[in-house]
């Protein structure tokens, strides 16, 4: 696959290894769900993503991450503004 | 099922929250009988949760005037400013808060809410960013849903997140806006407002601070925690409706142009405009604040009392004393039966419950005024301190090292 398919692989992993030191949760994979399989309540929920946005320098605005279930969908979301940061 | 049913999970938690006691959202007085004590349920209670910050609502001059404007003016305007036009009372009120902020610029909205929807949606449009403290008023959130401009939350009075948020924008074009509050309103903290206005402006952006519940209250003339701070917030949102004992809101700015916001900001040309007794009893507040600055210093006196008292005896507070004072309970369920016990024993305060609260804890809110006693706080603290104990919040007996 291209370098994006890496990127997103690598985005993934990072992912998982946040989910698994806040959360408590392991068994995580594209498909999991963030507001219904990590146990989350809203306000843990904003501070996960403040420390994704620490890992990864980036800030992620907040109509972006009413559209995010899925940590598939949250590690799109970061590629997405990683990307469009370094390419302008 | 209903169009309703999909608010199912709040009637829900309504419902136990109501089956624990008194519904904490529709308490009822009979009757306000000062800006400190009011009936219920045919009692004498003790009013410890209603931001009249100065006492001012029974003021006789702001009674007086607002009594006076409406035999002179009416009871409303029945309608805009835009379309119905502009009394001369709304202007010269305008013109006051300008002067008492040293701005060119002000407008009147019509509630506090407005104020912060009406400014914000006026001020960022496509391309802007608003960077705003996670911990901030409901207002603020709805004014950043109004724009088309990006929104970005930062962590709470934490100027170091704000400026790696402010330096990601590097090369953006577009303005950016940050948005904090003087007080937050929950727990009572400041926002560290020398450091945010450097980063603010080192990375050129505008900064907005909303002094609702800082406005009279707090620096040497009232003005709020920008002036406490010493610096200079390029727009300032306020509320009529706290220290100002009436209803409606503001802005103050030296920003060019600041005229065609009322062109631009929806909520304010789609409503109708204060009455004349508001605007008559504001402004007359407005004077009691640059006339008594004895009122700021018994507001705060009253609450650094209140705070104290409550630390001393092991309660877990917000960081800081100030008119607000907030104790952190371990659970709803606590935290509903000690306020049914407070509001019982004659003192009301709000409870404030998950998700409305910052760090997740339930709360027992107080807010205090100036024209409390020393005797309130201290019966206040009494009542406040024998509950906690009871419930096995704080310790029975003693006084805990700070």
């Amino acid at each position: 696959m291209d370098e994006s398919f890496a990127l997103h692989a690598s985005t993934l992993d990072i992912l998982k290894e946040e989910i698994a030191t806040i959360a408590k949760v392991r068994d995580v994979g594209a498909d999991t769900s963030i507001s219904q399989d990590l146990g989350l309540d809203s306000l843990a929920v904003m501070n996960f993503v403040m420390a994704l946005e620490d890992r990864f320098d980036v800030s992620i605005p907040m109509d972006r991450i009413v559209d995010v279930e899925t940590v598939g969908d949250l590690a799109s979301v970061i590629e997405t503004l990683r990307r469009d940061r370094t390419t302008p | 099922m209903s169009i309703l049913s999909k608010h199912n999970a709040v009637r829900a938690a309504h419902d136990e929250l109501r089956s624990a006691g008194r519904d904490p959202f529709s308490v009822r007085f009979e009757s306000i009988l000062s800006a400190t004590t009011g009936m219920l349920d045919g009692r004498q209670v003790l009013l410890l949760g209603t931001n009249n910050y100065l006492g001012l609502t029974f003021d006789a001059e702001c009674v007086g005037s607002a009594v006076a404007a409406t035999r002179a003016l009416g009871t409303g305007t029945t309608g805009s400013r835009v379309a119905n036009g502009s009394y001369a009372s709304h202007s010269e009120l305008e013109r006051r808060l300008a002067q008492f902020y040293g701005r060119r610029h002000a407008m009147v909205f019509s509630t506090g809410y407005q104020a912060n929807l009406g400014t914000i949606s006026a001020l960022t449009g496509r391309e802007d960013v608003i960077l705003f403290d996670a911990d901030s008023h409901a207002s603020i959130y709805d004014a950043c849903k109004l724009t088309g401009a990006e929104v970005i939350r930062f962590r709470h009075n934490d100027p170091a997140d704000l400026e790696r948020r402010l330096q990601r924008l590097q090369g953006r074009k577009g303005d950016v806006l940050v948005i904090v509050e003087g007080i937050y309103s929950m727990l009572g903290d400041r926002a560290p407002l020398r450091e945010i206005a450097d980063v603010t402006h080192a990375a050129g952006a505008y900064l907005l601070v909303d002094e609702a519940h800082s406005l009279g209250v707090l620096g040497d003339r009232g003005r709020g925690q920008a002036e406490a701070a010493g610096i200079n917030a390029d727009i300032i949102v306020g509320t009529f409706s706290k220290s100002l004992g009436s209803v409606g809101g503001f802005c103050v700015s030296d920003i060019d142009g600041f005229e065609v916001m009322r062109l631009v900001s929806r909520p304010y040309m789609f409503t109708a405009s204060l009455p004349p007794s508001v605007v008559a009893s504001v402004t007359s507040a407005l004077d009691q604040v640059v006339a008594r600055p004895e009122l700021r210093a018994r507001v705060l006196g009253n609450g650094e009392q209140l705070y104290r008292s409550l630390v001393r005896v092991g309660f877990a507070l917000g960081p800081e004393p100030g008119p607000i004072v907030s104790v952190r309970l371990p659970s709803v369920e606590v935290a509903v039966r000690f306020w049914n016990l407070v509001l019982e024993a004659g003192v009301y305060v709000n409870l404030a419950l998950p998700p409305a609260t910052p760090t997740g804890d339930p709360l027992l809110r107080a807010s205090v005024s100036a024209a409390h006693r020393p005797e309130d706080i201290e019966h206040a603290a009494a009542t406040i301190t024998a509950i906690g104990r009871d419930l096995g919040v704080i310790p029975r007996t003693g006084v805990v090292a700070a």
